[in-house]
């Protein structure tokens, strides 16, 4: 699944920072996005895990990861998300968890919602969850399962919902949306205050990854798009005080990238399921790049002293037009690893921006998906043939 | 589960914070900070002041009061700014009645 797009809003501006790293103008990270497996019942196109899965007998053990949050914890890390892959197929979530709360920090669980019955939600109430963000893939049953790729997976998500609002925890629906789904993001809109949330995410598909495999099926048209912004304007409108609505315009009808994590090595860090430290779920795309593993460094020493996270940290490895641009510190260059997946160069302008010299890449993929709509192509473990330019370094 | 309709903050209601919202002081950036859902609030002096009155005792007016007292400054200037901010904050489901 595509973890949610987390928000960082202020009342007003200024973020302290500690005065060990105030010299070298590094903050600490504000959230963990613990993906603790790659292991999931769903199967979705447009999965945000690698295409290379980790297996379990790869996975982190439980001391390893109690050592890691303890760690974050201590390098200013405030919330952490536990995520995946499914994450309820690990069985020591309610341990982790427990962990995370005993040390002050707020426990987002990120699933699925399939596996999830009343006694483990009362089991991770208990332990100190803080919060739900469950994902759907549709608000019509029969493409939900299609696109999910599991039988049944609508139904155990309402049970879920229902199950998470009896508990008493606050809900987010994050819907990934996209051309198969688009037109019915008003009925999703109603799905989601129907099932009691509090939060509607609604995630443009990203396009790396399994999902640039299957960009072609998934892009949106233009209108679609107008279309689906108007609904989400009315909605907000309707629903202000009932229901967030979270939506940011997809990257490739976009004039402007987004600031991808919020930039790379400053708020936000990922650790895989085999214990890679990451500035982003999707980095370990990026050839070229020692992602340091935790069983061998502690957070901190990678969090300010790794040349991975240096790499793209601040503006100094930036080109023109990003290099001399006003709004270099405001989107941070975009997404390193769309520029990757688009250029073959991580260390090139996003070609999200309209003042990136490769911003024709989305012009003509716009093109190609206005004509052909694919199979979808399914997340698997086995080996699968790939065109090489999504080969991925490792 | 029914849309519960949409509350607008009065003089006269007394907020608090929503459960599993957390406000703290954090060690380690030395700043207080404002925990929700998938959301991090940094709020600055001023916000950290209003926010430490919201104790589920207080109303709006008596949060405006204290404010004025200690500021001495126009009760319609501060009224707005609070009155303001709170609003946002329920709306955002960090506070609630």
């Amino acid at each position: 699944m595509i973890p949610g797009r987390m928000s960082v809003g202020a009342l007003s501006h200024g973020t302290p920072t500690p005065r060990a790293a105030v010299s070298r103008g590094i903050e600490p990270p504000l959230a963990l996005l613990a993906e603790l497996t790659h292991r999931c019942p769903l199967r979705c196109p447009y999965c945000s895990n690698p295409l290379e899965l980790s297996r379990a007998s790869d996975e982190l053990d439980t001391a390893t990861w109690k050592r890691v949050l303890g760690e974050a914890a201590g390098l200013g890390v405030l919330q952490v998300h536990f995520s995946g892959g499914e994450p309820l197929v690990r069985r020591d979530l309610v341990d982790l968890v427990r962990h995370a709360a005993e040390l002050d920090l707020y426990g987002n669980l990120i699933t699925s919602g399939i596996g999830l019955d009343a006694d483990r939600l009362a089991e991770l109430v208990e332990a100190g969850l803080e919060h739900v963000q469950l994902s759907i893939q549709d608000s019509d049953a029969a493409s939900g399962d299609h696109i999910a790729g599991f039988a049944g997976a609508q139904q155990a998500k309402r049970r879920t919902a229902h199950l998470v609002r009896l508990a008493g925890l606050p809900l987010t629906v994050n819907a990934v949306v996209h051309r198969q789904n688009l037109d019915r993001l008003g009925q999703i809109i109603d799905l989601a205050v129907a099932l009691g949330a509090d939060r509607l995410e609604v995630a443009h598909v990203q396009y790396y990854g399994w999902a640039l495999r299957n960009r072609s099926a998934l892009l949106p048209s233009r209108d679609q798009l107008d279309a689906a912004t108007a609904t989400v304007e009315t909605a907000r409108a309707r629903l202000a005080g009932v229901m967030v609505i979270d939506y940011v315009l997809p990257d490739y009808y976009a004039h402007r990238p987004k600031a991808c994590m919020g930039g790379w090595g400053r708020r936000f860090l990922n650790v895989s399921p085999a214990g890679k430290m990451l500035p982003c779920h999707a980095a370990e795309t990026l050839p070229g790049l020692d992602f340091p593993r935790v069983a061998e460094a502690g957070l901190a020493d990678i969090w300010y002293r790794s040349p991975a996270f240096e790499r793209f940290r601040g503006t100094g490895w930036m080109p023109e037009p990003c290099r001399s641009c006003d709004r270099r510190e405001i989107d941070w260059g975009g997404c390193r690893c769309q520029a990757f997946a688009l250029t073959g160069d991580a260390a090139r302008t996003d070609p999200a921006c309209t003042l990136s010299p490769d911003h024709e890449l989305l012009t003509e993929a716009r093109g190609d998906a206005a004509q052909t709509v694919p199979d979808l192509v399914y997340r698997q473990h086995s080996a699968v043939p790939r065109r090489s330019s999504e080969l991925i370094s490792s | 589960m029914t849309e519960q309709p949409r509350l607008s903050v009065e003089g006269g209601a007394v907020l608090r914070f929503a459960p599993h919202v957390k406000f703290r002081f954090d060690e380690v950036r030395r700043a207080w900070i404002v925990l929700a859902p998938e959301r991090l609030l940094l709020p600055d002096e001023q916000a950290v002041e209003i926010l430490r009155l919201i104790d589920g005792e207080r109303d709006v007016d008596a949060v405006i009061d204290e404010l004025v007292r200690r500021y001495e400054a126009p009760r319609e200037v501060i009224a707005g700014d609070v009155v303001a901010m709170l609003q946002d904050l329920v709306d955002k489901k960090v506070l609630r009645r």
